[in-house]
């Protein structure tokens, strides 16, 4: 079904607060999509990452459930490429911010089994956790 | 003296916001003045004829209009006054639209008030105002071109046929330009070389065209009606008198050269002795310094032993030329970009990876019967190739990448139908007449258009293809699609002789880097210096009829210069009070250009090599040296108005803007509506450097709690050296400041070139901020405010 789309306060409010929290101008993006086509994890994001600026521009809030945002390993290829200077993953981290100051976490170390935890290298480990855990 | 004042409403863009009935009845109450009137339109006819009525019957003899910028109607109510025979320079205009209803529109209160000031002001310096007689001094018809493409050629064409002198110097070897090399134009699609050559043609066909190729400007200095210019002709080691290009020296000519500066942009090489190309004018041969093997080993000299008439001459020097002419126009065109600095696109890298410069040539050779190679059967075009992109600090759009990749994909498709051909664009941008219709034939013609821009191209090792990786940002799918050629649709870049003619001419350049147009509607093809024009590229990247228009535009506006034999000049000149000059000599080595001499133990100030800038005032110690139109006493009383009603609790800024920089730019945010604070008032003056140190100390002790002091950069100053004697000024002022326990911050300064509105905003705006915090400034203070210290030092 199409969604029918209705831009209100709270939507400019949803935008603010994500360009407040990534200090990026985000409706400065002219959707030329040059960040997707660099992005080595496109392949397993269920939108893109030019899309995700489009819904955040917007102030659709359903930007929240994708998984793009998780996905992102902020290494900055779309921001080296992007023709209007924005650094992406900056919002990616921003959308990360506002989940986990809700302090919804995305992982549960508990969950990890000790085999996984003797695997992932320590860096990784503490990395994860900043950036899945609130 | 009888003082007329006509408050114009602007149809709403002053009435709106200022209450102009409020300001006329101030104007009426103030001395002198015998009439005040508002008006809607005074710049109509109705307007015009209402003033040239009232100085009849009510025996009018100074003006004051309170409306727009002296810059936009100053020159129409200049000539409403001489119409009645009076001077035109006994007019003052208030600013009250771009300086105060525009960007105070959201204060009206505040805007009234400061409408009455500059009201107030313009009646102070009337007062003193000189009834000046019009200038006019003699000019000629001599014109230079700079650059001999399609801009070039259609300038010098029209003015030559209107009968001036043309002196079109080109640095290649031929003229024609970059549309020489194109296959055919849009949306018509013309051959490009079939309707260019006829008017290359007429060039030399031309008895008023001197045409100078090879041919570079080294310096240029003077003015409008006198610009002296040093041209140095390079070597090419051929007479071209001698050569009747029969080609025998190319045949024999052992050396191979690949140069994508060439006309072929590196895809055939030629010899080292050639024709720039096949319909080239002049049409001669010339031998490329660089890979010659006599000129690099002292070897060969084939070509001079085949030449059947001794038309090789290796002993070529480079050959200066000094020239005098009356105005310039500057057609210096662009450059494409250069696509290496995209790596990730691989030009230069991957075979199979060229410019859309390089596609044109590729066209054109296969439509001759000689194709350089196959073009292949999928073929792409990546758009936004060194535009619209800050990673290399490309902001602009070329505007012509679209349509020109839309003309090549047809003529690809057309040629062979079996083609898969796709433009990958950010956004398509068909805004010209026929452009929409050419878009969409393209699609029809079956080209595909794909709206993304691509991240990166890879190559297949073995098979050379090309794979674009690409996001369809219209569906969000992630394309991969291989390529047999990929076409990198290169964006306009400011040509190297335009960067180096703006260098020379010292005209001021856009933020872009291409050359800075006076104003961008009403005057495209003037540059910020009188006399110098600016036609295609040079200004900025646009299309071949656009190119044209604008050349024929900018000979027009030349000609409109020259046509009249004489040109009128503001008598805006240094002039000394007799009775209070010593014979001290002091000014004399201070004038930047020399304009003081002494005779009989006076200074004597030459009118005609005077350019105004006010300079010397400051260094007179008996205050003998004064400006026309700008006198001392007016810029004395001009500033006791500005602060007459100020308020105990009030701060004041004054604002000294130049007349060529800072004034216009204070009008063009106005007419941006960008707000700042109401606190200032701006002074017209022809330079900062006008002001003397002691006029801006007494200032602060009239009452100014800031003073901003706004001009150009030097580069596109109309004077020499003012720049310093600002900064001088203004470090002489400061100490003052200290001495009497006041904020030195409460002076500052800064040069501009016209665009830059923000700045403008910024400086007044921190001004006024530091004053309203540190509050209006004590008057005991202020009264212990000395004089200022003057250096005395000589003029480095």
């Amino acid at each position: 079904m199409v969604e029918k789309i209705v831009v209100s306060e709270k939507n400019i409010k949803f935008l603010k607060k994500v360009q407040e929290l990534s200090g990026e101008d985000i409706i400065l993006c002219d959707q030329c999509g040059v960040c997707s086509g660099s992005c080595p994890m496109v392949a397993e994001m269920d939108i893109t990452p030019s899309n995700l600026m489009r819904m955040v521009q917007l102030g659709i809030e359903d930007v929240m459930k994708s998984k793009t945002m998780w996905l992102c390993a902020s290494c900055f290829a779309c921001t080296a490429r992007c023709p209007r200077g924005l650094d992406l993953s900056k919002v990616a981290e921003a959308l990360r911010l506002i989940n986990l100051r809700k302090a919804i976490d995305q992982i549960d170390i508990n969950n990890l089994s000790g085999e996984e935890i003797k695997r992932l290298p320590q860096i990784a480990l503490v990395g994860g956790m900043r950036k899945f855990t609130s | 003296m009888r003082i007329g004042v006509y408050v114009c409403h602007c149809g709403g863009n002053i009435s709106e916001v200022v209450d102009v009935k409020a300001v006329a009845e101030f104007a009426g109450k103030q001395a002198d003045v015998v009439l005040a009137r508002d008006y809607e339109h005074m710049c109509s006819e109705i307007g015009q004829k209402m003033v040239q009525d009232d100085i009849e019957e009510q025996k009018l003899d100074r003006i004051v209009i309170a409306a727009c910028s002296p810059q936009f109607q100053g020159i129409t109510f200049m000539r409403t006054l001489e119409d009645t025979g009076m001077s035109p320079y006994v007019l003052e205009m208030a600013n009250i639209r771009e300086q105060c209803s525009w960007p105070h529109f959201d204060k009206p209160r505040e805007a009234t008030e400061k409408a009455k000031d500059l009201i107030r002001m313009a009646i102070a310096k009337v007062r003193y105002d000189e009834p000046l007689e019009r200038k006019t001094k003699p000019i000629g018809k001599r014109v230079l071109v700079i650059g001999a493409g399609i801009a070039g050629i259609q300038a010098s064409l029209d003015l030559g046929d209107a009968g001036f002198e043309v002196y079109l110097v080109e640095k290649n070897p031929s003229i024609g330009g970059k549309m020489a090399q194109l296959s055919r134009t849009f949306p018509t699609e013309d051959c490009a070389a079939c309707i260019l050559s006829p008017k290359m043609a007429d060039v030399p066909a031309n008895k008023n065209i001197k045409l100078l190729v090879n041919s570079e400007i080294e310096k240029v200095s003077g003015y409008l009606g006198n610009f002296n210019v040093t041209i140095v002709r390079k070597p090419i080691y051929v007479d071209p008198v001698k050569c009747v290009a029969c080609g025998l020296c190319e045949e024999k000519c052992p050396v191979k050269v690949t140069d994508e500066a060439d006309f072929e942009v590196g895809l055939r090489s030629r010899k080292a002795i050639y024709l720039p190309f096949d319909f080239a004018v002049p049409h001669k041969y010339l031998i490329d310094e660089n890979h010659c093997l006599f000129l690099t080993k002292q070897r060969c000299r084939l070509c001079e032993k085949i030449c059947p008439h001794d038309a090789i001459e290796f002993d070529q020097k480079p050959q200066k030329k000094e020239i005098t002419v009356d105005t310039i126009i500057v057609a210096t065109g662009y450059d494409v970009f250069d696509a290496r600095k995209k790596p990730m696109y691989g030009y230069g890298k991957y075979k199979n990876v060229i410019s859309s410069l390089q596609m044109e040539r590729l066209i054109v050779n296969a439509a001759a019967g000689a194709p350089i190679r196959s073009p292949g059967k999928r073929i792409a075009f990546i758009q936004c190739v060194g535009s619209r992109d800050e990673q290399i600090d490309t902001e602009y759009c070329s505007r012509i990448c679209c349509m020109y990749a839309t003309k090549l994909s047809q003529l690809l498709k057309r040629s062979d139908p079996t083609r898969d051909v796709y433009v990958f664009y950010t956004d398509l941008r068909a805004y010209g007449k026929g452009f929409e219709e050419y878009y969409k034939r393209a699609q029809s013609t079956g080209v595909k258009f794909i709206r993304g821009r691509v991240a990166e191209a890879i190559e297949n090792p073995e098979t050379k293809k090309v794979t674009l990786r690409v996001e369809d940002t219209l569906t969000r799918h992630l394309l991969e699609f291989e390529f047999d050629l990929v076409v990198l649709s290169v964006g306009l870049q400011p040509s190297e002789g335009t960067s180096k003619m703006a260098e020379v001419l010292k005209l001021a350049k856009s933020s872009d880097g291409f050359i800075q147009e006076a104003h961008p509607k009403f005057r495209p093809v003037d540059t910020l210096i009188d006399g110098i024009f600016v036609a295609g590229t040079a200004q900025g990247p646009k299309d071949i009829p656009d190119t044209v228009a604008q050349a024929s535009g900018a000979a027009a506006r030349a000609i409109r210069l020259m046509n009249r034999g004489v040109i009128d000049v503001a008598p805006v000149t240094a002039f000394l009070h007799e009775n209070l000059c010593d014979g001290c000599e002091l000014c004399v080595e201070q004038c930047p250009i020399e304009a003081i001499s002494m005779s009989d133990g006076l200074a004597v100030v030459n009118d005609s090599v005077c350019t105004g800038c006010g300079i010397c005032i400051k260094h007179c110690p008996k205050n003998a040296l004064d400006l026309h139109c700008y006198t001392n006493k007016q810029i004395e009383t001009v500033v006791e108005a500005a602060l007459a009603d100020k308020k105990e609790d009030e701060v004041r800024i004054l604002v000294f803007a130049d007349d060529t920089c800072a004034y216009r730019l204070a009008d063009s945010v106005g007419t941006n509506k960008m707000s700042y604070s109401t606190d200032s008032r701006f002074i017209r003056v022809p330079s900062g450097a006008r002001v003397t140190p002691n006029q801006i100390l007494k200032a602060f002790k009239q009452g100014a709690d800031g003073v901003f002091l706004g001009d150009c950069e030097q580069k596109a100053s109309p004077f020499r050296e003012t720049v310093k004697a600002i900064d001088d000024n203004v470090t002489v002022v400061r100490e003052a400041l200290k001495e009497a326990g006041i904020s030195p911050g409460r002076i500052r300064y800064a040069t501009f070139v016209t665009i830059m509105l923000g700045g403008m905003v910024k400086h007044v705006n921190e001004l006024s901020a530091l004053a309203r915090e540190e509050g209006p400034i004590p008057a005991e203070k202020r009264k212990s405010l000395g004089q200022a210290a003057m250096a005395k030092a000589p003029r480095a």
